[in-house]
């Protein structure tokens, strides 16, 4: 009996379907080519062409951030997955679960330094989850189905598909997803039912607690954010998160401080220096959110429940260490906690939150606002309030304008929000927001950028305009590197050096090159007409938002400092001098 | 979790013995700038194609459970075990240690070489080559002795070691 064989494009096409892939972002090149052969094809897959292969990354992010499903991209070999490099590593750090396939030269040329070769699995180890570089066809199907499950479980990543040519032309029997337990990777799902127990005695046990939540609850999913926001209320804590976990406990609940870390609130900030229990949820403790290791929560107790072993005690020793899946640690603790009847101590309760109300009543996030000039927080804060009810997703590019918007929008719910947190990719926020535009088609999607990161990936400009994606782009235009500006002004003198953006671009006409809109807003009294054209309009449109240039982003704890020695506003410049120590980080 | 000592752990790490997996291994030991004081490994169940390797590494507590995390990370890693923390093991290296010498040199290190029951596997009228095996500290010591005799070359297979007792990795 012959079986029915296939050849790898076709086998990676059926493999790809079998694993529900919509939509792949992609870039043609000659090893690739059977591939798109195959693509051409058939219809059941979309294919989304980019203008750079940095951005079929970034797009398959915003993608799969925005929906909870794995991300698809396919470049070719060589300089095609070089330019792939920079979105895998920021998929790595923001744990996207991504599948890329690249490709590779035939097999017996790799090692020959032959046109477009590139030891990809090489390049790509340290920025992926796992790579394969397949080949033998017959294994073909298994690696395929093996790196979608590798890419979405335990802490999600990228994973890459290195395939040679020769493998794309050669026959083999097609095998469906088996589910059978991998032999060697198995994430832990489930919490230690004796280490929830001692977790729950703590956080009953707390005078000044906080709950400290980042992107593994949003990783989890719509069912953990609810099982958190639950948990949340049962126990009237406060809640603050990560620039990850924004939505995943809603932002204008009472009960939310906002934003933790280097430019979160200061009520978050002294809450989490000033706790007694800190229970971190899907966090890793970042240092831009400790600050100064040795100062960090000095009197905290800490919980720590992640699914990856390896953020435990990585930068911070925990007391108790849940590792398991958020949601599913959720579930138990809340079951537990009613089982126990636990309590929290209300008195104490009420004066920490009396505490905190006056922290809160600093009104940090407060700014000087005047009818000249826009003021750029005043900008988002518009953004926000005129954009509000709507079904708006937010990503950004990286620097003052995207921890304002992290700052001054509030997400009531997870996957609204996305953004380049750990790699901190300028470039990411265009062709994210293109991803996030293809898989919500009907809804209002504004990339928050600077007038720096937007001209990293411009050219997806052109992949707009041809899928016809209503983005939005909203650029904060301070004509300089607004974050890079604002460290030399407080770290190296003021000595601006090429932080300055010279010889910008009409954006307006920018935009009608590229058949979108193009707006402007000069003065305050401008804003909101050209933000409700923005959202009117059912194209995409550049919106160049003239704003303060010298404008700072606060509050701030300089890098080497302890939360509770935040910089509040520009007063506070002159009194707290950044240490020498400081100045060596990042 | 709070001793900062640096201590020297021997770790076992059983692994699909499939291409690049040892380049995953050194890749996380080098990028995140982690020792490796030696590393051996070769196939160690051909039916299920498993490699064994054997990593002297050493770092304060911290460190090395950040070490076993980020290893037991890897996909294609079965198991990760701590012989130092991990109960009772042990451990042993090969060595090859050439000599050149004659005359009493030639002598003592003859006599040296028998009280550390070291073979010679090799012999010319103006060389030894010998086999020792034993804990690291045991071949430091010999390599030691026969530096002023005439040693000329060493190669040594770094640390194998395995657990005592009835019970398997
Ligand atoms: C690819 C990349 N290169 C350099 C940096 C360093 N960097 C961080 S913020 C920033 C300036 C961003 O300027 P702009 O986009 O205008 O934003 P603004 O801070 O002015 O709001 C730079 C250069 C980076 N994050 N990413
Ligand atoms: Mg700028």
């Amino acid at each position: 009996m012959t079986q029915e064989t296939m050849n790898g494009a076709e086998i990676v096409l059926k493999a790809l379907q079998d694993q529900g892939v919509e939509v792949i972002f992609g870039y043609p090149g000659g090893a690739v080519l059977p591939l798109y052969d195959e693509i051409f094809k058939q219809n059941r897959l979309r294919h989304i062409l980019v203008r750079h292969e940095q951005a079929a990354l970034h797009a398959a992010e915003g993608y799969a951030r925005s929906t909870g499903k794995v991300g698809v991209v396919l470049v070719t070999s060589g300089p095609g997955a070089t330019n792939a490099v920079t979105g895998l590593l920021d998929a790595m750090c923001d744990s996207v679960p991504i599948v890329c396939l690249t490709g590779q030269v035939p097999t017996h040329l790799i090692g020959n330094d032959a046109f477009q070769e590139a030891d990809t699995t090489g390049i790509t180890r340290p920025c992926t989850k796992h790579n394969y570089l397949v080949k033998d066809v017959e294994s073909l199907s298994r690696v395929v189905h093996e790196a979608f499950y590798v890419a979405r479980t335990g802490r999600p990543g990228p994973v890459v598909i290195d395939l040679p040519k020769d493998v794309l032309v050669t026959r083999a029997p097609y095998v469906g997803s088996a589910d059978a337990a991998h032999k060697s990777y198995r994430p832990r799902v489930k919490g230690d039912a004796s280490a929830i127990e001692a977790a729950l005695t703590l956080i009953a046990g707390a005078k000044r607690p906080i709950f400290y939540t980042g992107g593994g609850v949003i990783n989890s999913g719509v069912k953990a954010c609810k099982l958190l926001t639950q948990f949340v209320h049962t126990t009237g804590y406060p809640c603050t998160q990560t620039l990850m976990g924004l939505g995943g406990f809603p932002g204008s609940d009472p009960q939310s401080l906002g934003m933790v870390g280097m430019h979160g609130t200061y009520e978050s900030n002294m809450a989490m220096h000033g706790c007694d229990v800190m229970i971190c949820i899907g966090a890793r403790f970042d240092d831009r959110v400790t600050g100064r290791l040795n100062a960090f929560a000095p009197h905290a107790k800490k919980i720590h429940i992640d699914i990856d072993p390896s953020s435990i005690n990585k930068n911070v020793a925990v007391d108790i260490a849940v590792v398991g899946d958020v949601g599913n640690v959720l579930e138990d603790m809340i079951a537990g906690w009613k089982a126990r009847s636990l309590r929290p101590d209300a008195a104490a309760l009420k004066s920490w939150w009396t505490q905190i109300e006056r922290w809160r009543a600093r009104d940090c996030l407060r700014f000087a606002a005047t009818d000249k000039i826009i003021k750029p927080q005043y900008a988002i804060k518009r953004l926000y309030e005129l954009t509000k009810g709507r079904d708006t997703y937010i990503t950004t590019e990286v620097g003052q304008h995207q921890m304002w918007a992290a700052q001054f929008f509030k997400f009531e719910e997870p996957f609204r929000w996305m953004t380049s947190g750990g790699l901190g990719t300028m470039g990411y926020g265009l062709p994210s927001a293109m991803g996030v535009q293809l898989a919500h088609p009907d809804a209002l999607v504004i990339d928050i950028a600077g007038e720096a990161s937007i001209q990293m990936n411009i050219q997806e400009m052109s992949t707009i305009a041809q899928y016809r994606l209503p983005v939005k782009i909203f650029i904060l235009n301070n004509q300089y590197m607004g974050m890079v500006r604002q460290w030399q002004e407080l770290l190296h003198g003021g000595r601006y050096s090429e932080s300055y953006c010279a010889a910008l671009p009409d954006f307006v006409k920018l935009a009608e090159a590229y058949g979108a809109v193009g707006l402007k807003a000069d003065k305050p009294s401008e804003l909101d007409d050209v933000i409700n054209e923005m959202i009117a309009v059912d194209r995409p449109v550049i919106v160049d938002c003239r704003v303060d240039q010298a404008e700072n982003c606060f509050p701030m704890i300089p890098s080497g400092a302890a939360h509770n020695e935040m910089l509040l506003g520009p007063e506070d410049e002159a009194e707290k001098p950044i240490s020498e120590d400081g100045m060596v980080l990042v | 979790m709070q001793n900062n000592d640096i201590r020297r752990h021997t770790i076992a790490i059983l692994v699909d013995n499939e291409a690049g997996v040892l380049a995953r291994v050194i890749g996380l030991f080098s990028g995140r700038g982690y020792n490796i004081e030696s590393l051996t490994v070769a196939e160690v169940d051909p039916r299920e194609q498993l490699s064994r390797i054997t990593i002297v590494t050493s770092g304060t507590m911290m460190i090395i459970e950040q070490i076993k995390a980020q290893l037991s990370r890897l996909v294609p890693v079965h198991k990760v075990s701590d012989l130092t923390l991990d109960g009772p093991s042990v451990s042993r290296e090969l060595a090859l240690v050439k000599v050149a010498a004659t005359g009493e040199k030639r002598v003592e290190s003859l006599r040296i070489a028998d009280i550390f029951r070291a073979r010679a596997v090799d012999s010319t009228n103006e060389s030894f080559v010998f086999e020792i095996v034993g804990a690291t500290d045991k071949l430091d010591a010999f390599i030691r002795l026969m530096e002023p005799l005439g040693l000329v070359d060493v190669s040594r297979t770094g640390v194998v070691a395995i657990a005592r007792g009835p019970k398997s990795l």
